[in-house]
């Protein structure tokens, strides 16, 4: 885009000094024309103040807008953030279960939902859902409980019309508690269907 | 000294002194045969035997020598078989320097019926031990070998004479040279990953009584479950390594990793069939944790269960005919038994809220112990499968899980948190002579070698 930039018309009440100011402007723009032949001009006859010529055109200024890439959309933030930070604070919330149990609950299934539309959301992810027990039960029978958690929610997700193929199980058992502490709050905490984002 | 063929003759001289007895006589104590070799204790009492430090023949084999007295006294007594008169009331009585200084009344009036005398000369990174058993009563030499090797590790040499004095003494084989393994997180490394603060647990090994720890996985990941084959020569275990739990056999002694599984499959739990061709182990392979057997080289994979519930914790029975594992299938974690070919399912726990990592004695016990939840944690029970009857053998002290026998049967090694973290025990099946095995960082889910 061009703009074309004017000077605004300059009007009659001019300053004796500014007549002069005038006349070396226009003594200089005239010096800087080429020569060219031309008849004599008349003599030259007080100049009237109020018919002063128009002032040259400034020169034109030359500008390009330069181009800005778009912005992230507000929603898409969590997008470039790298798989570690990601995960470090994850957009997906845990499904969280009741002692001993693999079954998901009203509220486990709603947290299942909500993950499931950001997997829909984010087409290209893949996440491995990973089964966590509390230090109730035993190490051994701990391992499979945590597979049946991770597995429940996969089943869940799939049902939701997430592809198999972007959802991996893993099972910790008991192995990586999230609340160190040794109560309930803690325990219910750490029982836990855990979503990590394994690519995007 | 007397050689190992004199007390062999010895042994034949005492079976026809023993062919001989008046009828009219008391019964020998022991067998006949070995009336001359077994030292007694006074009548209903085990024979209290004295271990005081082996001599010096060398100006460097002290610390030796003090050790391996030290070990087989710990040996001797870690049985139960044996009163060990305790090493710091020695002081009254003379040093023997050689076999025939012996102070027999002195060890007599200390109550010793079997004094140990033994010596160690240190030469070019060898050690030559010597050592005697005496009957303190009649002051024979009932027991005289001789052994050399490397200097490295004195303590082999008081594992290799206790078993050898359990042996002669008790025939009793004992578990002196058997190891432990189990899974630490003694090196306090973190995993690499998205998810912080989670950490390393790798397989460490271990004498029965804690000494000479080698670390056998460097995956930096978790490695759980260790299980030993029964040649004590390779150790499967679970691992993390392929970020899912899967099963890999380390050749110890050979630096050499097997994965017999199929790549991609997740597989944990693994135990070696008696004759350690075959091993058992939970997998989800089929969407369901199950239990499948398959040759030790991966091949001939067969499933052994099929039920939506959890089957896993699998142990085999020393015949290798059946199979102990856990189930949920009746609502709570349960002990049952199936056989290896998938028939005769029975269940064997019915009075436990929650049981689990069934692990089946060796003969001539016929018993399986487990886990079982007995309040916020849980303690090591054994079920006679000859009564049906299940007792107890520890006691709500911290938590108490992942039983392992000893391979006479005679002791378990289990995991507990009764000083804080989690560490291994090991205890009679009779519920006494607890020892604590491991101090270092928190320790898991013990098995015990052959």
């Amino acid at each position: 885009m061009v703009k074309l930039m004017t000077t605004p018309f300059m009007f009659p009440r001019i300053s004796r000094t500014g007549l002069i100011v005038l006349c070396l402007v226009l003594a200089a723009c005239a010096r800087r024309q080429p020569p060219v032949a031309q008849p004599a001009p008349p003599p030259a006859a007080p100049a009237p103040v109020t018919a002063a010529p128009p002032p040259p055109r400034p020169p034109e200024r030359v500008e390009e807008a330069v181009p800005v890439p778009a912005g992230p959309l507000r929603e898409d933030t969590i997008a470039g953030v790298s798989l570690d930070d990601l995960n470090r604070n994850s957009p997906f919330k845990p499904v969280l279960f009741t002692l001993d149990s693999a079954d998901l609950d009203d509220a486990g299934r709603a947290v299942a939902s909500a993950n499931a539309g950001l997997l829909r959301k984010y087409a290209t992810w893949v996440i491995t859902v990973e089964g966590h027990c509390d230090e109730r039960g035993t190490a051994e029978y701990n391992l499979a409980l945590g597979e049946r958690r991770a597995v429940a929610v996969r089943t869940y997700l799939v049902s939701l019309g997430i592809a198999p193929d972007r959802i991996r199980t893993v099972s910790y058992g008991r192995e990586f508690p999230f609340d160190p502490g040794h109560d309930e709050r803690a325990w219910a905490q750490t029982r836990r269907a855990h979503f990590v984002i394994t690519s995007k | 000294m007397r050689s190992f063929a004199a007390v062999i003759a010895l042994v034949l001289v005492a079976g026809l002194q023993a062919a001989s007895q008046d009828p009219a006589a008391p019964p020998p104590p022991q067998q006949p045969s070995e009336v001359a070799v077994v030292i007694s204790g006074d009548p209903g009492t085990p024979p209290r035997y004295a271990v005081p430090d082996f001599v010096s023949l060398t100006p460097d084999a002290g610390d030796a020598a003090r050790t391996v007295a030290q070990v087989l006294w710990d040996d001797l007594a870690f049985e139960r078989e044996l009163y060990l008169i305790p090493r710091d009331t020695y002081a009254t009585v003379p040093v023997a320097r050689s076999p025939d200084q012996v102070p027999f009344t002195a060890w007599r009036e200390l109550g010793a019926d079997a004094v140990v005398f033994g010596t160690v000369a240190r030469n070019a990174g060898t050690l030559r031990i010597q050592v005697r058993l005496f009957n303190v009563r009649t002051r024979e030499s009932v027991f005289s070998k001789e052994y050399t090797g490397a200097d490295t590790n004195p303590r082999l040499y008081a594992h290799t004479i206790s078993d050898e004095v359990h042996q002669q003494q008790r025939a009793l084989r004992g578990v002196a040279r058997t190891k432990l393994a189990y899974s630490s997180d003694r090196n306090r490394e973190r995993i690499v990953g998205s998810v912080e603060n989670r950490d390393v647990k790798e397989i460490y090994m271990s004498d029965y009584d804690g000494a000479n720890v080698r670390r056998i996985t460097t995956s930096r990941q978790l490695n759980l479950t260790p299980v030993w084959a029964p040649d004590a020569r390779a150790i499967a275990y679970t691992s993390y390594r392929r970020g899912y739990p899967d099963l890999f056999i380390a050749l110890i002694y050979q630096g050499v990793q097997q994965e017999p599984t199929t790549a991609g499959t997740q597989n944990w739990l693994p135990m070696f069939s008696p004759d350690g061709t075959r091993i058992v182990f939970t997998s989800s392979r089929e969407g369901n944790p199950e239990l499948y057997i398959m040759n030790r080289d991966g091949s001939g994979l067969r499933r052994l269960t099929n039920h939506p519930a959890i089957d896993t914790t699998p142990t085999w029975s020393p015949t290798g005919t059946q199979i102990a594992f856990t189930s949920d299938r009746a609502g709570q974690p349960q002990i049952y038994i199936i056989g290896a070919d998938g028939l005769n399912l029975r269940r064997l726990t019915t009075a436990e809220s929650y049981a689990d990592r069934p692990t089946w004695s060796p003969a001539p016990f016929n018993e399986i112990a487990f886990a079982a939840r007995t309040g916020p944690g849980y303690d090591v029970k054994i079920y006679d499968l000859a009564t049906g009857m299940t007792r107890q053998i520890t006691f709500g002290e911290g938590s108490n899980e992942s039983p392992a026998y000893s391979p006479n049967g005679r002791h378990l090694a289990f995991a507990s948190t009764r000083t804080g973290r989690t560490q291994i025990f090991t205890i009679g099946r009779d519920g006494r002579g607890l020892r604590q095995v491991t101090r270092d960082g928190n320790n898991y889910t013990p098995a015990w070698s052959n």
